[in-house]
């Protein structure tokens, strides 16, 4: 027996791109312990914290298909559906950048040059932050929910979401700076590893690019 | 012809009350859950105190505002003159029982299937049938029935407008200001005051007049807005035990509001229970009705005979008793099922099913409760304020209509033409 209010009601995809989010920002956290243990080389522990960031890419996988399979174009959301599998989408780059990251640095047993370690973190922490501000902006989606996307909680988000694209900004601009600190070093390390070490510069970037654009799609979300 | 009436007077009496007891209890089974499990699944009544709600609301409903549905089913559907009804009163004992009976069967295999289908829909149905094939078409009032099907459509939108509105002044006043709260405190008795106001003006002004009792309208007003007071103490009553915690939930920061609605839910859950009962008890105390008329004057039927007070006690009774024995498991299951309906959505949702409801009781449509409370709660979701909805459920509850309506006819007429057989 299915009685009919119950079958009414179908399972809110809010809770589940919640936790979503709380694991890509956890796989982007697992990151700065796999950049560290680069730092010293110690690569079994690297491997250690990679297959980690792996395992948890891969739940979040999961729960992303699950999300998407529980919303079928029958069911009558508060938010616009395609916005919110866009959101999705991005949160789960956000998990992939940090598994490529810390794939491609493995496997290439990267070790970042004695002199930049200092930036790279630095640089890598304030990635870290974008994201996690990211997270505390999709924490607030039941909230949002609960005042019907509109008004008081809506200003509330615009403010996180401004604070986000600052964290952004930040990145940005120690990105340009390690980039030329990196620069200075060119000639002194093998060519190879040089375009590589920009590559990864380039992809813990990118953590903070995702990060705001969940900000960005969260907006477009709550726009109306 | 009404020896036949003289002589089975007696057995037809105790059928009619035998399917109508067993049609009360199908209500009470299944129907009730659905008006009460909104507020169990909120959080905000457990289910023994949703039973006792149940149980003391519906049958003030059913007694004090089911009157005029009552009346509809039992001789507002049939035109008793063309159908020939005075001079061969049995073929209405037969129909009124072919109906009950295949209005009950059906809703077993219904629910069985978990079809949602409606008590409503199918006894009309069933009425409707007997009447045509078993008497002619003319028997049939049929401005009358197209008045019933519409109000099934417009019962549904009306009561989503209503919740949709409700909803967004709840947004607009508690949920979307510096303190939710205060302002939830601040307001709540206020729709508390509303609940208890609606419910008692209808009641008033509509229902009392088969009790015997007639109050002006002027009166009624005064005392229905004595009764939404009385009901807002009590409410201010209540709501003086919650204190705000705000360590309460971190990550969700209207813990602490949703409990001061959570009061207002109770308040809502009498109202809701209360509806029902003025408009689903008809269901089956009508055709019990329509036959103790018959039986008791000999043949002759009585257009305006009063509602004996022991069938509505049969018709309430057998409502606990399906409440009481099956009812409370459907209630279980769907307050697990609704979670996302919290208590500041669930009130508007039943706040507007009841009003709808109580409305058409008092105007003697019969409209199905669950079918309200879908639309209400469809409301609310238009509101932005419910996660997830499946639209699904808003196509079979059309095509439950679409199948209801004949599978009823056929089986009533099934039914009367082994009666007539039968007896005749």
């Amino acid at each position: 027996m299915a009685p009919t209010l119950s079958a009414l009601f179908g399972r809110s995809p809010i809770r589940p791109i919640q936790e979503h989010m709380a694991i890509a920002t956890h796989c982007v956290e697992l990151l700065g312990e796999f950049l560290e243990a680069s730092f010293i080389k110690d690569w079994a522990a690297a491997l250690a914290v990679q297959q980690e960031i792996r395992s948890q890419e891969n739940i979040a996988d999961d729960l992303k298909s699950d999300v998407r399979t529980n919303l079928p174009k029958s069911l009558f959301l508060p938010v616009s559906r395609t916005d919110l599998l866009e959101l999705l989408h991005t949160q789960d780059k956000l998990a992939n950048r940090a598994k490529d990251i810390a794939g491609l640095m493995l496997g290439r047993r990267m070790e970042i040059p004695e002199s930049l370690v200092q930036e790279v973190r630095d640089y890598y922490n304030e990635s870290l932050l974008a994201s996690k501000q990211a997270l505390k902006v999709i924490n607030e989606l039941d909230e949002l929910l609960e005042a019907g996307f509109r008004g008081r909680e809506v200003d509330l988000v615009e403010g996180l979401i401004s604070e986000l694209d600052e964290l952004e900004h930040q990145t940005d601009v120690s990105q340009v700076k390690l980039r030329a600190k990196l620069y200075e070093l060119e000639d002194s390390l093998p060519p190879v590893h040089v375009m590589f070490l920009y590559k990864i510069i380039d992809q813990i970037g990118d953590l903070a690019d995702i990060s705001e654009s969940v900000g960005a799609r969260l907006l477009l979300l709550i726009a109306r | 012809m009404s020896d036949i009436i003289s002589q089975y007077g007696t057995i037809f009496l105790i059928m009619a009350c035998l399917f109508g007891f067993f049609m009360a209890w199908g209500v009470g089974a299944n129907d009730v859950a659905n008006a009460m499990g909104t507020s169990v699944g909120a959080g905000a009544i457990t289910i023994r105190q949703a039973i006792f709600i149940a149980m003391i609301f519906e049958f003030a409903g059913a007694y004090l505002a089911g009157g005029e549905v009552t009346s509809t089913i039992r001789s507002g559907i049939i035109d008793i003159e063309k159908a020939g009804f005075t001079d061969s009163p049995e073929l209405l004992v037969y129909g009124m029982l072919s109906s009950l009976l295949a209005a009950g069967t059906w809703l077993l295999i219904a629910s069985h299937y978990g079809w949602p289908v409606s008590t409503t829909h199918s006894i009309i149905g069933a009425i409707v049938g007997f009447a045509v094939v078993g008497i002619s078409v003319d028997a049939v009032v049929w401005s009358k029935v197209w008045a019933i099907v519409a109000s099934w459509v417009v019962s549904p939108m009306c009561s989503g407008i209503i919740a949709f509105f409700i909803f967004r002044s709840v947004q607009k006043l508690v949920l979307d200001t510096d303190d939710p709260f205060a302002n939830a405190k601040k307001y709540v008795p206020f729709y508390i005051f509303l609940v208890g106001f609606m419910i008692s003006m209808v009641t008033l002004v509509k229902g009392l007049r088969y009790v015997g009792l007639d109050f002006s309208f002027g009166q009624s007003l005064l005392m229905a807005i004595g009764a939404g007071i009385l009901a807002m103490i009590l409410g201010i009553f209540l709501l003086r035990g919650i204190k705000e915690v705000s360590a309460e939930n971190d990550n969700f920061n209207f813990g602490s509001v949703e409990k001061v609605f959570g009061v207002l839910m109770i308040f809502t859950a009498c109202s809701m229970a209360f509806a029902h009962g003025s408009n689903d008890v008809a269901n089956a105390i009508g055709p019990l009705a329509a036959v103790n008329g018959v039986v008791q004057s000999g043949g002759v039927f009585a257009e305006e005979s009063g509602l004996p007070f022991w069938i509505l006690i049969l018709g309430g009774g057998g409502i606990v008793a399906g409440l009481a024995m099956w009812g409370y498991k459907v209630i279980a299951t769907i307050g697990r099922n609704i979670t996302e309906l919290t208590p500041s959505r669930g009130f508007a949702a039943e706040l507007a099913a009841a009003t709808t409801v109580v409305v058409a009781s008092g105007t003697g449509i019969p409209v199905s409760t669950t079918h309200t409370l879908v639309g209400a709660v469809l409301g609310v979701g238009l509101a932005r304020g419910i996660g997830a909805l499946n639209l699904n459920v808003v196509g079979r509850i059309f095509l439950s209509w679409v199948v209801t309506l004949p599978v009823g006819a056929a089986i009533s007429i099934v039914f009367f033409f082994i009666f007539k057989s039968i007896f005749s």
